[in-house]
C-alpha cells in the first residue's frame, strides 16, 4: 500500500510545482511572443503562437521612433544615471570596505552599525526626504539629483567590508607595511588587484538598483528629455489604446500604441539587466562565494 | 523603487559570518597601520552618508516639527487628513496579503525542490528566479497584460473568476491582491534561491541519519528542514514588511492605464506624501508622512541588526 500513496504524493507535488512554473515563466514568453504579432493576433491566435519576424520588424521601428525617438532618448538618460551611479558607488565602497575592514580609526563600529541599518532600510522610504533636500538646494530635474542619491550603496560598502575582511590575507599586508609600504600603496598595489570580483560584484548590484530604480526619478525628474526608461515605460502605458483608449477618439491624429509596441517597450528596457546577468552569472557567483569559502 | 525585490546575496551574510567572527578576534590592529589612513579610506562614503543619507532625514524631520500650528500640527494634519487612514488601510491590506501567501508558498517551494534531484531542482529556481530581472515599472505592464481578460494567457482564469474586461479585473477591491501577486511574482525567486542555498547547508549526515531512524520526507521536512531555514523566513517577513509600507510603483504605474478605474493618486502613504508635495506644495505634512514611514523602516532595520543575530559582523 505504501507504495502507490507515495507515487500519488509525487504526482501532487509534480503538479504543484508545474503550476508555479506556469505562474512564473508564462507572462515572460507571452512577452517575448507580443512584439512578433499584431494587436488583433493578440486577441485571437493562441498566446504561445510566434506571429512573424516581419511584424516583430516593424514593432520595433514603430516603438524606436515613437514620438521622436523618446525611446533612445530614455535609454540614454538611464545609461547616463546608472553608469554614473554605479562609478560613484564602486568609488565610494570599495576604498570604504577596505578602510572598515582592514583599518583601525576612531567611530569604526559605529559606521559599520550605521551602514548595515541603512543598508536594510528600504530605499525607498527616504526618496521623499531626499525630495524635500534636493528641492530646497536646487538640485531637483539636474543629473546629481539621481546620480549621487544612486552612488551612495551601504550595501556595496557592506560588500566590500565582507569581501575584504575574509579574503585578503593579513600576513600579505603586514608584510607589506612592515617593508615600509604606506596605506594608500597598500591599498592601490596589493588590496584593488586582489579585489576585482567584489568590484564587479557591487558594480553590478549598483547598476541594477540604478537600472530598475522609479520612485526616485519619479519625483527627480520633470520632462521628456530627462526621463529614464522605467518612467518614460510608464509614459507609453498612457498612449497605448487598449488602456487608455478614451484618449483617442476616432480620427485623433495622435500616433496610438499598441499593446505588442509596449511589449516590444518592456523588453528593450529590461534587456541590459538581462544581458549583464547573464554574462556576469559565473563571476557574480564566485564573488557572493567569495566571502564563504576562506576566512 | 518597487517593493523590496530580495537582494540576491543575503547569502552571504550567514557564511560570511565564519569569516568575519574571525576578523573579530583582532583587536589590536596589525603592526604598522596607521590610525588615520582609516578616515581617508571611509571619506567619501562618509560624506555621502551624511548629505543623502543623514541629511534627508534630518531636514524630513526638521519640516515636519516646523510649523506655524504648534509642535506636531504637521503629524496631526497628516493623521486627520482624510485620505491618510485609508492609504495606511491599502497598504496593510496588500502587506497582510502578501506576507501571507509568499511565506507558505516559498517555504513550501523551497521545501519540495530541496527534496528534488540537484539538477532538477537548479532548473525550476532559475525559472523562479527570472521575474527578478523586471523589476519595477516592466513587471506592472507585464501583469496589466496577464490581467487583459482579452490578450492574457491566463484569460480562462479570469473568466472563470467572472472577469471579462480589463476594468473588471482592476476593480478597486481586487488591487491590494493584484499588488500582492505582483510582489511574489517578482520576489519570490530570490528568497527561494537563498532558503535553498540554507537547506544546503545542512550536513549530509543528519539527513542521513533521519533516513535510517526512519524519518520520512515530511517528517524531514518539517523537524529538520524547516527549523534550519527559520531565521531566513522571518527575515523575509520583517524586510517585506518594511517594504509593503513603502509601496509606490504598482499603484501608480497601474494608475496609468486609466480605463476609467478608481485607483487614485493618493492610494498608498507613500503616494499621498508625494501627492501633497508636488500637488500643494506640503511640504511639512508630506515630511510628516515620510518620518513616519521611515520610522517604520529605521525601526524594523534596527530590530533586525541588533536582536535578529542575522549580522554577527565582529
Amino acid at each position: 500500500m505504501a507504495l502507490p500513496r507515495r507515487h500519488a504524493i509525487r504526482f501532487v507535488g509534480l503538479v504543484i510545482l508545474l503550476f508555479f512554473t506556469a505562474f512564473f515563466f508564462v507572462p515572460i514568453i507571452w512577452l517575448l511572443l507580443a512584439p512578433t504579432k499584431t494587436d488583433g493576433q493578440l486577441l485571437t491566435e493562441s498566446p504561445f503562437a510566434f506571429g512573424s519576424l516581419s511584424t516583430l520588424a516593424h514593432t520595433f521601428h514603430r516603438i524606436v521612433t515613437y514620438s521622436g525617438d523618446s525611446l533612445l532618448i530614455w535609454l540614454k538618460n538611464s545609461a547616463i544615471y546608472s553608469f554614473g551611479g554605479t562609478a560613484v558607488a564602486i568609488l565610494a565602497a570599495i576604498p570604504a570596505g577596505y578602510g572598515l575592514a582592514l583599518t583601525e580609526f576612531i567611530g569604526r563600529r559605529t559606521l559599520l552599525g550605521i551602514t548595515l541599518v541603512v543598508m536594510i532600510m528600504p530605499a525607498t522610504a527616504l526618496v521623499l526626504p531626499l525630495f524635500l533636500e534636493m528641492n530646497a538646494i536646487g538640485l531637483v530635474g539636474t543629473i546629481w539629483s539621481l546620480i549621487l542619491p544612486f552612488g551612495f550603496f551601504p550595501f556595496g560598502v557592506y560588500l566590500a567590508y565582507i569581501y575584504f575582511s575574509s579574503t585578503i590575507p593579513k600576513d600579505l599586508l603586514a608584510a607589506a607595511r612592515i617593508d615600509g609600504a604606506k596605506e594608500w600603496g597598500v591599498f592601490r598595489y596589493i588590496a584593488v588587484p586582489l579585489a576585482r570580483p567584489i568590484i564587479g560584484l557591487v558594480g553590478f548590484f549598483a547598476f541594477v538598483a540604478s537600472w530598475n530604480n522609479f520612485f526616485l526619478p519619479f519625483v527627480m525628474t520633470y520632462d521628456n528629455s530627462q526621463y529614464p526608461l522605467q518612467i518614460g515605460l510608464q509614459q507609453l502605458i498612457g498612449s497605448t489604446a487598449s488602456f487608455n483608449p478614451a484618449n483617442y477618439s476616432a480620427g485623433s491624429s495622435v500616433v496610438v500604441l499598441h499593446r505588442p509596441d509596449l511589449a516590444m517597450a518592456v523588453i528593450i528596457a529590461i534587456a541590459p539587466v538581462v544581458i549583464v546577468f547573464l554574462f556576469a552569472q559565473r563571476t557574480l557567483v564566485k564573488g557572493m562565494l567569495a566571502g564563504a569559502t576562506k576566512g | 523603487m518597487s517593493v523590496p525585490s530580495v537582494p540576491a546575496v543575503p547569502g552571504v551574510r550567514t557564511r560570511a559570518r565564519r569569516g568575519s567572527r574571525a576578523a573579530g578576534r583582532r583587536e589590536q590592529p596589525p603592526a604598522g597601520v596607521s590610525r588615520t589612513a582609516g578616515y581617508f579610506f571611509v571619506a567619501l562614503y562618509v560624506v555621502l552618508l551624511l548629505a543623502l543619507g543623514i541629511a534627508p532625514v534630518v531636514y524630513a524631520i526638521y519640516l515636519a516639527l516646523s510649523s506655524s500650528g504648534g509642535f506636531g500640527a504637521n503629524f496631526s494634519d497628516a493623521f486627520n487628513d482624510y485620505r491618510f487612514l485609508p492609504a495606511f488601510e491599502h497598504v496593510l491590506e496588500f502587506i497582510a496579503l502578501w506576507l501571507v501567501s509568499q511565506t507558505i508558498l516559498v517555504v513550501a517551494l523551497v521545501l519540495m525542490l530541496h527534496s528534488l534531484a540537484r539538477r532538477v531542482g537548479a532548473v525550476f529556481r532559475f525559472l523562479f528566479y527570472i521575474p527578478g530581472a523586471l523589476a519595477g515599472a516592466a513587471s506592472v505592464i507585464v501583469w496589466l497584460f496577464m490581467l487583459d481578460p482579452t490578450a492574457s494567457p491566463f484569460a480562462f482564469i479570469l473568466h472563470w473568476l467572472g472577469y471579462a474586461q480589463f476594468d473588471n479585473t482592476i476593480a478597486p477591491g481586487n488591487l491590494p491582491a493584484i499588488f500582492a501577486i505582483m510582489a511574489f511574482w517578482t520576489g519570490a525567486g530570490g528568497w527561494i534561491v537563498v532558503m535553498y542555498g540554507a537547506l544546503n547547508n545542512i550536513p549530509h549526515e543528519l539527513l542521513e541519519a533521519a533516513e535510517i531512524d526512519g524519518s520520512n520526507a515530511f517528517q524531514t521536512a518539517f523537524r529538520i528542514k524547516l527549523p534550519l531555514i527559520r531565521k531566513w523566513v522571518v527575515y523575509m517577513l520583517v524586510l517585506a514588511f518594511a517594504g509593503g509600507t513603502q509601496l509606490f510603483v504598482e499603484p501608480t504605474v497601474l494608475g496609468s492605464a486609466a480605463l476609467g478605474v478608481g485607483i487614485s493618486k493618493y492610494w498608498s502613504p507613500n503616494q499621498l506624501g508625494w501627492f501633497l508635495a508636488s500637488q500643494y506644495d506640503e511640504f511639512n505634512e508630506a515630511a510628516a508622512i515620510s518620518i513616519v514611514l521611515l520610522a517604520f523602516g529605521l525601526i524594523v532595520a534596527a530590530i533586525l541588526v541588533w536582536r535578529g543575530r542575522l549580522f554577527e559582523v565582529e
